[in-house]
């Protein structure tokens, strides 16, 4: 790669764009430039597309400049500034103290914010497609967070165990009638016993390898399921999963529903509340006890794998059982995240446990800055909420034509915004960590100075 | 004289490469033993041989507990295919067979690296308290009674503090218990790490080049916190060392290692005048030691 010119250097920056372009070019051509299209007679005609291609080497060079001009210099003198202040936390250090209470609090809010802005039945879409789908992935990314923030392992199949715990709690609830809140800890703990079992092969295993491994579980437990009919009836998948009941009042329009018992008018919303505040308590307890676990010899433990496993092993850690039990509680809050989502659909497939999630969680925990939970947080706001708001983008179906569906670009975005955290935050948006003890003075630690695991 | 270490016809082969040749020696309780050679002459994969990083090819590595009638075990425990046996208040064991964080935890060797291995990301005072892992995590109840805040950890945590805080102070790291190690100068790491190791509450110290890229103001300082965890800790200490200003004045007894084999051992005073070391130290053989000595002076 050209490295940048240097400051005020503006025919080297024009210099430096106009290569890139050139590289542009040659790549897009083919790409971009031509297009086979099957004409009325079948038959296939190349069609050339020019605009288009100078439109994305045109973006493509004035991104270089924009780059040259004025970020790379910009970054330039940060960098230096950053160096002066060597070890001084970075001032969004701070701001993850200040920020847990006001989240909390405008999460226990949230329903009725939604419903007093949107009324009863405009609130159900917020409630559901963005607090309870946000809260889920904010659940998942706690308990990965575990996994790869604190105890460093790399784990790319983390699905697995979402997806065991939403299997057992609907295989166990259609079959046996337990409750929800009975089938609950059994969904974690299923989860959990899972984990170790992945554990077990690949605690050797280090790094890539160790992300290999992960990845390759992940996609065992779904073929399982895709091919184990008789049990999780494959690709159809399971239907009509009991929904939680509030204390035994199912939430449904009979004379028993909650409705009729309360005398409130008929709706979905009181459903959808007390899902909500569920999965809520849920990602607060999982923070909760995370917190706990930190300020606990076994979350100091995981760290210090995360930072030099030998030098764990030189004071006398086990570290297979504390990698062990990373796996297992990280994966139990999977199994919990799960259990709720199978209990949430009242359907669940193979199809909901694909790759794609693991990706999606993993990128939450990094982007949110590795151990961080409010990072965390922010992050599962940014990246599911942007999703679910790319759906109500329908003012640029007006700009772009009716064909133009923004969900389509739902990647190129997650993309964008993971090159862009990357570029400006490497570590995540809140990378510095607080001690879990302290003599004197409770110190922020720089995320410059804390390793990142290599498994 | 009661041997704390026996460390027997030790050898350690990398494939074709004889790190370690046929070595035996001898620790004593309360003793500084160095282990000193040229680079590349083997010590440290002789540490990593007694602390269980490295299963050595052949050779056998004892340590005793307690009262010193227990190597009387020895051959009965080499026999049988145990790691270690316990006597009355004595407790043997064979190193070789223990994994790496057993040695540590159960046989109380600890040990510093020659390239420092801090927790860098992790606070002065953290590091220390993941040092007191073991006896922090029976008192949480190995975590099932911690979560709940039930028994006496927080007791066993203030008790672990104020051991750290103790440790802190003898090597004058209290102001900075707050701040992540991999801030602290050079100096200040390398005494940390000791302070981190003597945290696990060893019988037997190994430090792998702790006076390496010290000034002489902070090796001496060096000397003194040696002697001091000594006596003080009834601690006993295997020392490797270029520094031969820390080898001459604190160790009791020298280890000579050339090419992984032995070639002295004996007190300071007669292993400086042994022209076998001194061949091996200026890479040439013995008859040509005079030539040399005469050479530069000595
Ligand atoms: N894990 C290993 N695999 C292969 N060879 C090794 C390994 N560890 C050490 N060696 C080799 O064994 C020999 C002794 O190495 P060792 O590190 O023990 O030397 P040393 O005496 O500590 O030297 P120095 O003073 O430079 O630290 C060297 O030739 C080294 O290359
Ligand atoms: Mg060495």
């Amino acid at each position: 790669m050209a490295t940048a010119p240097a400051k005020n250097d503006i025919a080297g920056a024009f210099k430096d764009a106009g290569f890139w372009a050139l590289v542009a070019l040659g790549l897009f051509l083919p790409l971009i430039g031509f297009r086979a299209v099957q004409d009325i007679h079948n038959e296939l005609t190349l069609e050339t597309r020019w605009p288009l291609l100078f439109a994305f080497v045109a973006i493509v060079a004035a991104g270089r400049l924009l780059h040259n001009l004025l970020i790379a210099p910009w970054r330039e003198r940060r960098r230096v500034a950053a160096r002066a202040a060597v070890g001084a936390p970075h001032w969004s250090a701070r701001l993850g103290s200040v920020l847990a209470p006001l989240f909390i609090g405008f999460a226990l809010a949230y329903p009725a914010i939604a419903v007093w802005l949107a009324g009863a039945g405009g609130a159900v879409k917020w409630i559901d497609n963005f607090g309870i789908q946000i809260l889920i992935y904010v659940m998942l990314g706690f308990g990965l967070n575990i996994v790869v923030g604190l105890a460093g392992l790399l784990d790319l199949g983390y699905v697995a165990f979402y997806a065991v715990g939403a299997y057992s709690y609907a295989l166990l609830a259609q079959t046996f009638g337990f409750s929800f809140f009975m089938l609950l800890p059994v969904a974690g703990i299923l989860a959990a016993f899972w984990g170790m079992m992945l554990g077990f092969p690949v605690l050797r295993l280090r790094g890539d390898y160790l992300a290999i491994v992960t990845l390759a579980f992940g996609e065992i437990i779904r073929l399982v399921l895709i091919n184990w009919v008789p049990v999780t009836n494959g690709y159809a998948g399971i239907a009509s999963i009991p929904r939680p009941t509030f204390f035994g009042i199912p939430f449904n329009a009979s004379d028993e529903g909650f409705a009729a018992v309360f005398g409130l008018p008929l709706s979905p919303i009181y459903r959808l509340v007390f899902l909500y505040y569920i999965i809520l308590a849920l990602a607060l307890l999982n923070s909760f006890v995370t917190v706990r676990l930190r300020r606990l010899p076994v979350g100091r433990a995981w760290e210090a794998l995360r930072e030099d496993e030998i030098a764990c092993r030189s004071l006398g850690i086990n570290t297979t059982n504390t990698k062990l039990t990373a796996f297992a509680i990280g994966a139990g809050f999977g199994g919990f995240a799960g259990a709720f989502f199978a209990a949430r659909q009242g359907f669940i497939s193979p199809e909901s446990f694909t790759f794609m999630e693991s990706a999606t969680i993993l990128s939450i925990v990094v982007l949110g800055g590795m151990g961080s939970q409010i990072g965390v947080a922010i992050a599962a706001i940014a990246m599911i909420g942007g999703t679910e708001a790319l759906r109500e983008l329908d003012v640029l179906k007006e700009v772009f034509g009716n064909d133009f569906d923004p969900t389509q670009y739902r990647m190129l975005l997650f993309g964008f915004a993971m090159v862009l955290i990357m570029v400006v935050r490497p570590r995540g948006l809140i990378a510095a960590r607080e001690a879990s003890v302290h003599l004197a003075a409770r110190k922020k630690i720089s995320g410059a100075l804390v390793r990142e695991g290599r498994g | 004289m009661t041997a704390l270490l026996r460390v027997e016809h030790l050898t350690m082969r990398f494939g074709g490469l004889v790190a370690v040749n046929d070595l035996s020696f001898t620790t004593n309780r309360g003793d500084i033993t160095a282990l000193i050679g040229p680079n590349g002459a083997g010590k440290t994969t002789v540490f990593n041989c007694i602390t269980g990083f490295y299963k050595p090819s052949e050779g056998r590595i004892a340590l005793a507990h307690g009262a010193p009638e227990i190597w009387e075990e020895l051959a009965a425990l080499t026999q049988r295919d145990a790691r270690s046996v316990a006597r009355g208040d004595g407790a043997l064991f064979l190193l070789e067979r223990m994994p790496d964080y057993l040695v540590a935890h159960r046989a109380k060797v600890a040990r510093t690296f020659q390239n420092i291995r801090l927790f860098s990301g992790m606070s002065v005072l953290e590091n220390l308290l993941v040092a007191q892992h073991n006896p922090l995590m029976a008192a949480s109840g190995y975590t099932a009674l911690g979560i709940f805040g039930i028994g006496n950890y927080g007791r066993a945590e203030r008790a672990a503090i104020a051991a750290a805080r103790h440790w802190l102070d003898l090597t004058g790291l209290t102001d900075r218990a707050d701040d992540p190690a991999g801030d602290l100068p050079y100096g200040a790491q390398r005494r940390l790490e000791i302070a981190r190791a003597m945290c696990t509450e060893p019988v037997l110290l190994c430090l792998d080049e702790p006076a390496a890229g010290l000034n002489p103001r902070e090796t001496a300082e060096l000397n003194e916190l040696i002697l001091r965890i000594r006596s003080d800790h009834n601690v006993s200490v295997l020392l490797i060392e270029h520094d031969m200003s820390v080898v001459m004045e604190i160790s009791d007894h020298v280890v000579v290692l050339d090419y992984g084999v032995k070639i002295a051992d004996n007190v300071p005073a007669a292993v400086r005048d042994d022209p076998k070391v001194i061949a091996a130290y200026l890479g040439v053989e013995d008859k040509e030691v005079g030539r040399v000595e005469a050479e530069v002076g000595l």
